[in-house]
């Protein structure tokens, strides 16, 4: 009896975490108009989904977004945790720690601060005041993901380029940058993911001329569940795996 | 022992000075490598001797003193300006590149011609015997194979002074004597000045021409293995360098050529040192286990003592003996042609003598006795 307690005990939890995404999956290809009863296969709801032009923007929308949030604070993150890693400076601690605070912060207090910065300075609600919010929520996980990477870097490896001739710019270029993409890459993708699926901080700066998808999705079922969101769903999931494989083959292919 | 043709100096030292958080690593410390020895830097770990390799790279700057090589001052020069190279302690291959484009690295700062990089990876990598790893990656190689990329990567470059940090620490024991031999090869071969930090006393007797045994900062002796180990500038150069058996000793006598030492109540006759003496004074007799004659208890010479661990070492039987006042005496023995059952039983009463001559005497430590005074008398 014991035996078997593991193994079901396993099935259990993968079956929480599966079975709702498996129902999402399948009642996508559902012919029926209700979310509850199946009727049949189909791609009606495909159709109807790429057929709502708004809904295909804010996907676009929300993946330029997406993107461009993950790149920028990448760029940004990046750099950072290159500084506080290298140099020591006055004050390092502080900013280490101010990192921890936007992360550990109630998203909705970030949410209506930036939104009365943005007010206050006049940015109009729409990309760049998205593209700001995400990359401030992003940059942290970034700065995190490449210092946990720097703290395992052999500190040799700098100097032997340098030993070997190289400025601090040409080895920073040739040696440094390419030690740590793997984490540069972990970044990007924790942003982009991040940024995707953001409800609360875009729903406070977000403005008409710009609409995301998960707000789309969000005041779409307000009204009451449409199959379609199923379908988008189910396009997402796909698209996460995508990304997901791709990911752990550059990575694996990198340790090489 | 090999002396050169001529001894030009090449990297010149002076009055270095470095401190880290108040407390000083190298304390004004001088020094002349010459061109084309095999140097090494030799002592405990703290006292200095990685520090000194990272000033002469480049990557520390002393606080005071100066760095030249042949006449060139360097001082402030950074690490890519300067003619020398550095062998890291583990190896520091970039993981991201084969082994081919390690050792390309170099070459391509220098913006060499394609050909010419070649030419030039393929002779160092067939020089360490690793031109068929060319494409593998720094993980796919063994330890030593990693070990011997590095050295050719640091040495495609020709560069006037190797440094050496410590380079075969990393491997086991078979493996460092196979690499100290290649090593010793290659810098005839190359002809390179090598720069050799090592805290294992055996590697530094077996590898150098000269020998600078630091402490604190400060060069303790500096001469060539030979003086180092058979005639130390002082007690830590004696203790840290091989086995040393310390015996106490009273100055009975100084004559013209000897002078007579009373030890435990045995009186010897021994060579006048190099220091003054005067009757009444206390001396260390320094002898070394394999200096140490083992006689039957019956014998008239030498100290009473017994056997209290023998140690069976191939070629050599090392036992340690008691003697009746407890001084603890080391002594390592050839074996016997004739006696190839020679041995000792555990607490078997012996007597403890020495070749005459073979001991060396230093006075009484003085903390600050005149340190380098026996040195470079080649």
């Amino acid at each position: 009896m014991i035996r078997w307690l593991p193994r079901a005990w396993l099935m259990l939890i993968y079956g929480l975490l599966y079975v709702p995404i498996a129902v999402l999956v399948v009642f996508s290809f559902n012919d029926s108009r209700s979310g509850y009863t199946w009727g049949g296969l189909s791609l009606r709801w495909y159709e109807t989904l790429f057929n709502n032009h708004a809904m295909v923007e804010a996907m676009w929308n929300s993946l330029w977004l997406a993107l461009s949030a993950a790149t920028v604070s990448t760029l940004i993150g990046g750099l950072t945790a290159l500084a506080l890693h290298r140099y020591r400076f006055r004050g390092k601690r502080v900013l280490n720690g101010m990192l921890f605070v936007v992360m550990m912060s109630p998203e909705i207090v970030l949410a209506i601060s930036l939104l009365a910065l943005f007010l206050l300075v006049g940015i109009q609600l729409g990309y760049v005041s998205l593209l700001l919010a995400h990359v401030t929520f992003c940059l942290p996980f970034v700065v995190i993901t490449v210092m946990a990477r720097l703290s395992g870097f052999d500190e040799s490896l700098p100097e032997a380029a340098r030993d070997l001739g190289a400025s601090d710019f040409t080895m920073t270029r040739t040696v440094l940058i390419p030690v740590i993409m793997p984490a540069l890459l972990a970044g990007w993708l924790l942003g982009f993911t991040l940024s995707l699926d953001d409800v609360v901080v875009s729903t406070f700066v977000s403005g008409p001329t710009y609409e995301i998808l998960p707000l789309r999705i969000y005041s779409m079922v307000r009204v009451g569940l449409k199959p379609e969101v199923n379908a988008l769903g189910t396009l997402l999931l796909v698209f996460s795996l995508v990304m997901l494989s791709l990911s752990q083959w550059i990575l694996t292919r990198s340790k090489q | 022992m090999r002396a050169g043709p001529m001894k030009q100096t090449l990297l010149s030292l002076s009055n270095l000075t470095k401190q880290f958080g108040g407390k000083t690593v190298l304390d004004s410390l001088d020094l002349d490598i010459y061109d084309g020895e095999f140097i090494t830097l030799l002592g405990p770990s703290g006292c200095g001797k990685t520090t000194l390799l990272r000033l002469i790279a480049g990557f520390e700057q002393p606080d005071c003193g100066s760095i030249s090589l042949s006449g060139v001052d360097l001082t402030g020069t950074p690490p890519e300006g300067r003619p020398l190279n550095t062998v890291f302690q583990h190896y520091a291959l970039f993981p991201h590149m084969s082994v081919f484009d390690n050792v390309a690295y170099g070459l391509k700062m220098e913006k060499r011609p394609p050909d010419e990089i070649r030419d030039r990876v393929e002779e160092a990598l067939a020089m360490v015997q690793l031109q068929d790893y060319a494409r593998r990656k720094p993980q796919q190689l063994s330890g030593g194979q990693q070990q011997r990329v590095a050295i050719a990567r640091a040495v495609v470059k020709r560069p006037r002074l190797l440094l050496l940090d410590e380079p075969l620490s990393a491997l086991d024991y078979k493996l460092r004597r196979t690499m100290q031999v290649e090593l010793k090869r290659l810098q005839r071969e190359l002809g390179i000045t090598f720069v050799f930090v090592t805290h294992d006393q055996e590697e530094a007797l077996s590898m150098s021409d000269r020998v600078v045994v630091l402490k604190d900062g400060v060069v303790q002796q500096l001469g060539t293995p030979r003086e180092v180990y058979e005639r130390p500038a002082n007690l830590f150069t004696a203790r840290f360098v091989g086995e040393t058996n310390f015996f106490p000793g009273n100055v009975d006598a100084v004559n013209d050529g000897d002078i007579i030492v009373d030890v435990f109540g045995l009186k010897r006759t021994l060579r006048k040192p190099d220091f003054e003496l005067h009757p009444g004074q206390a001396v260390h007799v320094l002898l070394r286990p394999e200096d140490i004659r083992v006689l039957e208890p019956t014998d008239e010479q030498g100290l009473a003592g017994r056997i209290v661990e023998r140690n069976y070492k191939g070629s050599t039987l090392d036992s340690v003996i008691h003697l009746d006042d407890g001084t603890e005496v080391l002594a390592s023995e050839f074996f016997d042609e004739d006696d190839p059952a020679f041995d000792y039983r555990l607490g078997e009463p012996v007597r403890v003598s020495w070749v005459d001559g073979w001991e060396w005497l230093l006075p009484e430590e003085s903390s600050n006795a005149s340190v380098g005074s026996l040195t470079d008398d080649v």
